[in-house]
């Protein structure tokens, strides 16, 4: 039992970090990314046609895309995205799931159908033991980097002027602009940290387990369980209901193996029908 | 959304100015015209089992799946403002009741397809309860979990086949000249119904209601709508269509698994074709269901790339092209086939 929820921690680990730029995106300007999951399987993807290239550690690997995620959000926010936002959330919708299908069908053009994963070495295999548990290396390594990322995250939007920036679009974009920020330019900065984030995502759900170019859907669900169940707007809200999701997850396959997706679904609705703000609303100040 | 139909602001100032007598003009020539197209047209189909080909009439029950789904989600996001990528759900279930009320049931499938419908309709309304928790974007991806939860669950029920599915034993011992000209009979008629049924319901003061509720929620509520009550009724009725869409496949595709029936696409081709053709426009699902039939007859052989396109597609119509191609015309030449807004004259 014990073991289990250990397992379901690690399992929301990786969820918390599926969870972190969707709730960034939803928190500075009310962006639904319906292809958060498309892009996680896209640097998962871009990680393993890389490691094919050049022999070094995938981890350095993983740290090389990270500017270029970077890049490539900051970009896709200021040229593509930022024209969809509005009162209206169908144009940001179907443009992120148009995307997601664009990202589906091309990698899979590219890399077929089948799932793929990133070599780690001994990484794969190493665990560590205490007493009568005993854990994966690389799964303690995902979970630590989750940690990290989330603390990063709540500081850089507590403590930064980067954060107040966000802050301050987040609260009233008329406003902010007034006092001379340019909204378009701080949301092109959170998509930008966000696609950092997706990044890391991508590579540890590569090195932990297999990616298919249509696993995408499935990695959008996670993250934004967590994110509702966690609170929206809140970092160690996504975090704990990630851990919560795993957990969850991890119990199901337990009892049945057929069930344990589906229990997560059931756990989610549960906390939305009982809780639809979340465990944890609002955490930031 | 109100740049996409600036007409839909004035029922406050139509009630004022009705008190000085102007003439609320309703219909347009052109809608005369398409009212007796339409009825030529649907005479005409309705006599394809006599002399058409049974492919064009199994391709015409294809595309009539479609384009009903599709207008039911267009009735839902583009004039009840909810943006759903579940609405799979319902197909499924449509698909699943009719199989089971004609297999366990011993009801005639067809008679069991209206049935589907309404099951899928009375299932929507404790599913309400949960969607409605979520509203704009978390409401379309909280939508999918529901619908994924139907899917994952059937998987696991043995009686329909679990995942891999089942076929409909039902239609056993109808001779296939019947069973082909009667399903298509039926989606003749239920694409009629849907057309028909859309176009008064939005013409009606329920349909006005619907209208100022997509264009300012907070102002309807103030103007005595009942704004909860109307976005459940629309909830419904686009989930028993969505239900009536899915029985009506399966009854021609005679096979049901939870992946083929609960499958994303449903919802994604019915954006696109909504998208395409013209959101919170009549004429939107229908011209792009016709474009979709196109698209898919050339180019489906492409496979991914067809795909690729189609998302594209979407994509750039939505960044440059908001108001579709029914919105085009209206704009361009002010063509409306259907139209549902009041005009004053004099």
């Amino acid at each position: 039992m014990i073991d289990t929820l250990l397992q379901g921690l690690l399992l929301g680990g990786l969820y918390c970090l599926f969870a972190l730029g969707q709730s960034l995106m939803f928190g500075v300007m009310r962006l639904t990314n319906t292809a958060q999951g498309d892009f996680i399987v896209l640097g998962a993807f871009a990680a393993i046609a890389s490691a094919g290239l050049v022999a070094v550690h995938p981890a350095l690997i993983g740290l090389a895309l990270l500017p270029i995620a970077f890049v490539f959000g900051y970009a896709l926010q200021r040229y593509v995205l930022n024209g969809t936002l509005g009162r209206d959330p169908l144009p940001s919708l179907v443009v992120t799931f148009g995307l997601a299908i664009v990202i589906q069908n091309g990698l899979q053009q590219l890399f077929s159908a089948d799932p793929r994963s990133l070599a780690t070495g001994a990484l794969a295999t190493e665990s560590l033991s205490v007493g009568p548990l005993t854990a994966g290396v690389l799964p303690l390594v995902i979970f630590g980097v989750a940690v990290a990322c989330t603390f990063a995250l709540q500081w850089l939007f507590g403590r930064t002027r980067i954060g107040r920036a966000f802050r301050a679009v987040s609260d009233d974009r008329e406003i902010a602009e007034l006092m001379g920020l340019d909204a378009r330019k701080v949301y092109a900065l959170a998509t930008g940290i966000a696609f950092v984030t997706i990044a890391i995502a991508g590579v540890l759900q590569a090195m932990r387990t297999t990616v298919a170019p249509s696993d995408g859907p499935l990695l959008l669900l996670f993250a934004f369980e967590a994110v509702i169940i966690g609170g929206m707007g809140s970092f160690w809200g996504a975090f704990c209901g990630a851990m919560l999701l795993g957990v969850t997850q991890q119990i199901g396959f337990r009892i049945d193996p057929g069930w344990g997706i589906w229990i997560g679904h059931i756990v989610f609705l549960i906390v939305l029908v009982v809780r639809p703000q979340g465990l944890f609303p609002k955490t930031r100040g | 959304m109100s740049a996409i139909s600036p007409s839909t602001t004035m029922p406050a100032a139509v009630s004022h100015a009705a008190a000085a007598d102007p003439i609320v003009v309703r219909g347009t020539l052109l809608s005369q015209v398409t009212l007796g197209v339409a009825v030529v047209l649907v005479g005409v189909a309705a006599s394809l089992p006599f002399w058409g080909e049974s492919s064009w009439m199994r391709e015409f029950v294809e595309i009539a799946c479609y384009f009903i789904f599709a207008s039911m989600w267009n009735l839902l996001a583009g004039y009840g403002g909810m943006v759903s990528i579940g609405q799979q759900a319902f197909y499924g279930i449509g698909g699943y009741a009719m199989l089971a009320l004609g297999n366990f049931g011993g009801i005639n499938p067809f008679v069991a397809i209206p049935l589907a419908a309404l099951a899928a309709g009375l299932i929507a309304v404790p599913v309400s309860r949960v969607a409605f928790r979520l509203s704009g974007g978390y409401f379309a991806i909280g939508s999918w979990v529901i619908a994924e939860v139907f899917r994952l669950g059937i998987a696991n029920v043995s009686a329909v086949g679990g995942g891999s599915g089942t076929s409909l034993t039902a239609l056993r011992g109808i001779d296939k000249a019947t069973r082909e000209s009667t399903t298509y009979w039926v989606a003749l008629a239920c694409v009629v119904a849907c057309v028909a049924l859309v176009y008064l319901f939005l013409r009606s003061k329920q349909g006005l209601a619907l209208l100022a509720i997509r264009d300012n929620e907070v102002a309807a509520e103030s103007q005595g709508i009942a704004v909860k009550k109307m976005k459940l009724a629309v909830y419904v009725v686009a989930a028993t269509g969505a239900g009536l869409a899915g029985a009506l496949y399966f009854v021609g595709n005679l096979r049901i698994s939870p992946d083929a029936a609960f499958s994303v696409n449903w919802t994604a081709f019915a954006i696109f074709m909504v998208v395409v053709g013209g959101i919170g426009r009549i004429e939107g699902p229908i011209i792009g269901a016709l474009v979709f039939w196109a698209l898919n007859k050339f180019f489906s052989d492409y496979g991914t790339w067809y795909l690729l396109g189609l998302g594209l597609l979407a994509i750039v119509v939505t960044l440059f092209f908001r108001q579709g191609l029914a919105g085009f015309v209206q704009q361009r030449w002010g063509w409306v086939a259907f139209p549902t807004q009041r005009t004053l004259k004099g």
